[in-house]
């Protein structure tokens, strides 16, 4: 069994209207190559769920231009100017959510179970309208669990069964947005024989990944670029 | 505009809070300058994007971009570091494993309530995990100037800015002087410049306990 196809095949996969989780923390472990694929499709009305929306003209940045995003789920976008002025245009709806929270909405729709209760928010806007519960004398807000039609992921290395490990940081949202779509595509830097991943190793075992495409940046310097 | 040495001195003085073998996570802004003051003090530094045990900056030639800190900037791992994804990441922040959290603020109420996240009447687009750490932090540390740019102290009766959350913070580090919070309202426990007590009344905009209060500024400011 391979799981490895050409990166505009993923597309296949994707269609107008769909929520997409993508990995990434900024541009880290961000899969750069599949978004390229998606900016220059005519896939349109995409709800991303991702902590940022990349940089400007950068990774997600780039979606934002082409015009595929209706709307996106995450927790910082400031750092994208461009995020910001579509958002202030109306052409981009944006559903702000506190890191650990987006988190373990993930891990949650990963997991089977369809909302938990957390600390955190309570007390800002971000609780408005949410249901409240006491446990032991604290109070909690009830949140709900995030699942994705397509998960778009980053990862170092697969084996031809779908296994994955990461690049230190760069696993950020990427192992538990695994476990969270309905169809699961993983870019990597390469593919290598079963076996050849030591058990202890693999964080993201192949149950979870359906796709593997190969990432068509290099790095050089510490970071992704155009190979040549 | 706070001048490098004023940074430092809260940064300094923070690093006199933080004990051996703590779990630190800290804020963006000052509390980033708090490591090169621990001096033979270790504690291990959590970065929320799926890393404990943070080192410096590396040199050029050791740059990784998948190796960076919450504020996206290239890092080292110390001796001892792990690497965990951003669900397990936050188990150890809302799951109470961090045993102190500085962070940077707007404004503070005399009670300790933090808003560190969001203006009003700008657009609010970003909150990243400070509310997570509001929350689930065991101790917080606030290190922020004492006045916002405008002169407005940002030790305030009411929040005027969006809260982080009911949870309140513990301390308050600015470059004048160091405040405790408690059920019935603040107490200054330090002032570090050389700020006469009259004038610090009349900037800081609460009232504050001042029974016992440490006098540091020549120590700290030399």
């Amino acid at each position: 069994m391979n799981k490895l196809i050409d990166r505009s095949d993923a597309l296949n996969y994707i269609k107008d209207g769909d929520t997409l989780l993508v990995g990434g923390f900024g541009l880290s472990g961000t899969p750069l190559t599949l978004l390229d694929e998606l900016a220059n499709s005519n896939i349109r009305d995409l709800t991303v769920v991702s902590n940022n929306l990349g940089e400007v003209g950068k990774g997600l940045g780039k979606l934002l231009v082409s015009g595929n995003l209706k709307k996106a789920v995450g927790s910082y976008f400031t750092t994208n100017r461009d995020a910001v002025e579509a958002w202030k245009e109306g052409k981009l709806e944006i559903e702000l959510v506190p890191q650990g929270t987006l988190a373990e909405a993930i891990r949650c729709g990963g997991a089977g179970i369809g909302g938990f209760y957390t600390k955190t928010g309570i007390g800002t806007t971000l609780a408005d309208g949410k249901e409240q519960k006491v446990f032991d004398g604290e109070t909690y807000i009830l949140e709900q669990a995030i699942k994705g039609d397509v998960s778009i992921i980053k990862a170092l290395k697969a084996d031809t069964l779908g296994n994955l490990i990461y690049d230190h940081t760069a696993r950020n949202f990427n192992a538990v947005m695994a476990t969270a779509g309905e169809i699961v595509i993983a870019e990597v830097d390469e593919i290598v024989e079963v076996g050849d991943l030591h058990p202890l190793e693999i964080v993201t075992p192949h149950v979870y990944v359906d796709h593997v495409v190969l990432n068509k940046y290099v790095k050089k310097g510490g970071v992704y670029v155009e190979s040549i | 505009m706070l001048s490098q040495s004023e940074r430092i001195k809260i940064a300094k003085r923070v690093a006199e809070e933080l004990s051996e073998g703590q779990i630190v996570n800290l804020g963006v802004g000052i509390p980033t300058l708090i490591p090169d003051f621990l001096g033979d003090k270790k504690v291990f530094l959590q970065s929320e994007n799926g890393l404990l045990g943070m080192g410096p900056t590396p040199d050029d030639e050791n740059v990784n971009m998948d190796l960076i800190s919450a504020s996206k900037k290239p890092i080292t791992m110390e001796k001892g570091a792990s690497l965990f994804d951003s669900s397990d990441s936050f188990v150890m922040i809302r799951g109470g494993h961090i045993d102190v959290a500085v962070l940077g603020a707007l404004q503070v109420d005399q009670y300790g309530e933090i808003a560190n996240w969001a203006v009003p009447g700008k657009s609010i687009l970003g909150v990243g995990g400070a509310i997570d750490l509001v929350a689930g932090a065991k101790r917080i540390i606030i290190a922020c100037t004492l006045q916002a740019k405008d002169g407005k102290s940002k030790l305030v009766k009411k929040l005027t800015f969006p809260s982080s959350g009911t949870r309140r913070a513990n301390i308050l580090v600015t470059e004048h002087a160091v405040f405790k919070f408690t059920n019935t309202g603040t107490e200054l426990i330090e002032i570090l410049s050389d700020i006469s007590m009259e004038k610090l009344k009349e900037i800081t905009g609460v009232e504050f306990g001042c029974d016992n209060v440490k006098i540091s500024s020549s120590k700290i400011t030399k």
